[in-house]
């Protein structure tokens, strides 16, 4: 393992890790906020990822199927929350994932019937083809660079949210006390549905510009979810700056596992067990990672006190 | 739930299978994979096999269709179905190895014939070979051990392979290895459905290798060559059919351009069997066949072709004349081993550009007359 191999390696968990900031984020914020598990983000990001690749092939250009795949998202999110999740905020959480769960198979079903079970066809935009040169002599794919840039520029876009708008102070009014928000004559219905299109829209930016680099398909967003899952219950659940550490910690460890363990038992075992033996361990990592820090701190890193 | 759903699953297979037969006809069950994320190659399969019934203008030959969701227990229990209450005269259609796993060794035992479309695991080639099984597609390690012979003859030295952690994973790399002479440069196993490989393209620009080998069916292909042709990495890939049909490079693009892989199909082949096959079936569905839909065109032929000579209620007429094989196969020459799995040329395709996408084209043969492992262990 040379130096400049490292490198790439760890660039590479920070993309996975901003991808998983941006599914976590809205994930965290809606459970935060409102209270509400949310099975069914998965599917925005599998509508932001349709129709990126439906309106890039249509005109051509990925940055118009980009914007309209981040607002369908927020759309098609905003119009669930209205018709469905609203119900269910008095619920248990019971009610809430069998709602949820059902909203998968609707939206799965449903993508299906629109576009066929075939894969649609999504490519990164020329002028982020090709690979730049970095220190260290690594040489990085540009659309993956540019992937980590906009993570980095949404974490500090959805900070300055929180902590300097008017609608961040709700958004905070709301995580830490329901009522007395919604007592104070805030329209909390509307805080609800914006937060939750917000959540959307991001989720379907990340299903959009990963789209581009793996396929398009039925079913891409469940695997991601679960992910993020993981990243919001290590981070603590409804904590953005969590979700933020929680995501880059599960990147980077997640990339390095799989890259690293293979070669450590390649050191006592045979080459072709040790790849096997290897990969299945590296599969769970990010799962032990989680038990971990979950025997220190059951609440997560970044635990909101309610 | 489960008594609500066995019985609304009844309901539709006794609306589906309501049509009365004749003594003299010949009743075929298919199950196969409609729907879900592996539902091309069904829908190929079946689009071929039908093609060639149409083709035949026999009316006294019925065809039974149900989706298996490729799911193993809806396969088993849709194949209990057709043999106990349908009685059907012989079972094809499934794609996955391990439904049919599930399905055909007792299919078999009850004196069904079973004609395999797609799925050829190891057991079935060997250990568990029956008189009434045939596989019309391949053993499962077939196209990756003669593409393991094509990179040796090619020259290449240090390869780089790759297959996700699974069974079909593990038998694809084993079966390259037991052709291939060079060194491997890393041997790497994949989670079964990862779609990022960032971290694996990364190791495969540090390892030197000459050229890397991939099996990644389904959409995890479609990522990892993407990625790959936007890293920068210029190490010429090779990898089975399975990785490289019509529909997976469709949705990778030009990124599959020079890419090399084997099959004992291409719809260039030149014979006339396989024009015939191609261009109705451009015609019929206006696209162009996988080898999916050769493999169910050629074992829809071989049941036709057998049944110019017996009824299958002759079951040991019927068996010899499945085993002579003696119908003209898009493959081009095709007969079976003892095992009754097929002994034929695995040919070596390139993806090239073509209109508006990319398309497979015919380059050669990789091993001529190729015949499974799996021969010795059939005690037939």
């Amino acid at each position: 393992m040379t130096l400049s191999l490292l490198f790439e390696q760890l660039l590479n968990g920070l993309q996975l890790g901003t991808m998983l900031f941006l599914m976590a984020s809205g994930l965290t914020l809606v459970f935060g906020v409102m209270g509400l598990i949310n099975l069914a983000h998965g599917s925005f990001y599998m509508t932001g990822a349709f129709v990126t690749a439906w309106v890039t092939g249509t005109t051509g250009n990925f940055w118009v199927g980009l914007l309209a795949g981040t607002l369908a998202a927020a759309a098609v999110g905003a119009l669930v929350e209205f018709a469905v999740i609203r119900r269910l905020y008095h619920r248990d959480h019971l009610d809430q994932v069998l709602a949820t769960f059902a909203l998968i198979l609707i939206f799965s079903e449903g993508t299906r019937w629109l576009y066929g079970s075939s894969p649609l066809w999504l490519n990164v935009p020329d002028s982020l083809a090709g690979s730049v040169t970095l220190p260290f002599g690594v040489e990085y794919p540009l659309y993956r660079l540019a992937i980590i840039g906009m993570g980095i520029l949404i974490a500090i876009g959805l900070y300055l949210l929180i902590s300097r708008t008017r609608l961040g102070m709700r958004i905070r009014a709301g995580e830490n006390d329901r009522e007395m928000i919604g007592a104070l004559g805030v329209d909390i219905s509307t805080l609800y549905t914006l937060v939750f299109a917000l959540g959307a829209g991001l989720a379907g930016l990340a299903g959009a510009t990963i789209g581009a680099l793996q396929s398009v398909q039925v079913g891409m967003g469940e695997p991601v979810l679960i992910l993020a899952f993981v990243v919001i219950v290590i981070g603590g659940i409804g904590s953005i700056k969590g979700a933020l550490v929680g995501a880059l910690l599960v990147g980077v460890v997640d990339t390095l596992g799989r890259v690293l363990l293979p070669d450590v038992f390649k050191l006592f075992m045979e080459a072709s067990a040790a790849s096997g033996v290897g990969a299945a361990i590296a599969s769970m990592l990010i799962y032990i990672l989680m038990a971990i820090i979950l025997i220190f701190k059951p609440n997560g890193l970044f635990a909101v006190k309610h | 739930m489960k008594k609500v759903m066995n019985a609304g699953l009844g309901l539709l297979m006794a609306t589906a299978i309501a049509a009365p037969t004749q003594a003299e006809n010949v009743k075929i069950g298919m199950i196969t994979t409609l729907s879900g994320g592996g539902a091309h190659l069904g829908v190929d399969a079946r689009d071929g096999f039908m093609l060639a019934i149409e083709q035949a203008g026999r009316d006294d030959v019925e065809v039974l269709i149900q989706d298996d969701a490729q799911k193993p227990d809806v396969a088993k229990s849709l194949a209990d179905e057709f043999v106990q209450r349908e009685n059907v005269d012989i079972m094809t259609g499934i794609i996955w190895s391990n439904l049919a796993m599930a399905v055909i060794p007792s299919v078999v035992r009850q004196g069904t014939f079973y004609l395999s479309v797609n799925a050829g695991p190891s057991d079935l080639a060997g250990r568990l070979c029956h008189e009434n099984y045939f596989n019309v597609a391949w053993q499962n390690n077939s196209l990756h051990e003669a593409m393991g012979e094509y990179m040796s003859t090619e020259g290449f030295e240090n390869a780089f392979i790759l297959a996700p952690n699974y069974p079909a994973g593990t038998d694809a790399l084993e079966g390259f290895k037991a052709r291939y002479t060079g060194e491997l440069a890393n041997e790497v196993y994949t989670q079964l459905g990862q779609t990022d490989y960032a971290a694996e393209i990364a190791q495969i620009r540090a390892s030197g290798a000459d050229s890397v080998f991939y099996f990644l069916p389904g959409g995890m292909g479609i990522a990892f060559m993407k990625q790959y042709a936007g890293s920068g990495v210029d190490i010429p890939v090779y990898g089975p059919a399975f990785s490289f049909d019509e529909i997976i490079i469709g949705a990778i693009g030009d990124a599959a351009i020079g890419v090399r892989n084997t099959s004992q199909w291409a719809y260039d082949l030149d014979n006339a069997a396989n024009q015939t096959f191609v261009s109705s079936f451009r015609e019929k569905h206006g696209r162009t066949p996988t080898l999916y839909a050769s493999q169910g065109y050629d074992t829809a032929r071989l049941i036709l072709a057998a049944l110019e000579v017996a009824h299958p209620d002759d079951k040991d007429a019927f068996r010899e004349a499945l085993r002579a094989a003696d119908f003209d196969s898009v493959r081009g020459d095709f007969r079976f081993g003892t095992n009754h799995h097929p002994i034929q040329d695995i040919y070596v395709r390139e993806i090239v550009a073509s209109g508006d996408g990319v398309t497979n084209q015919l380059v050669g043969v990789a091993v001529e007359d190729m015949q499974d492992v799996y021969v010795d262990q059939c005690s037939m």
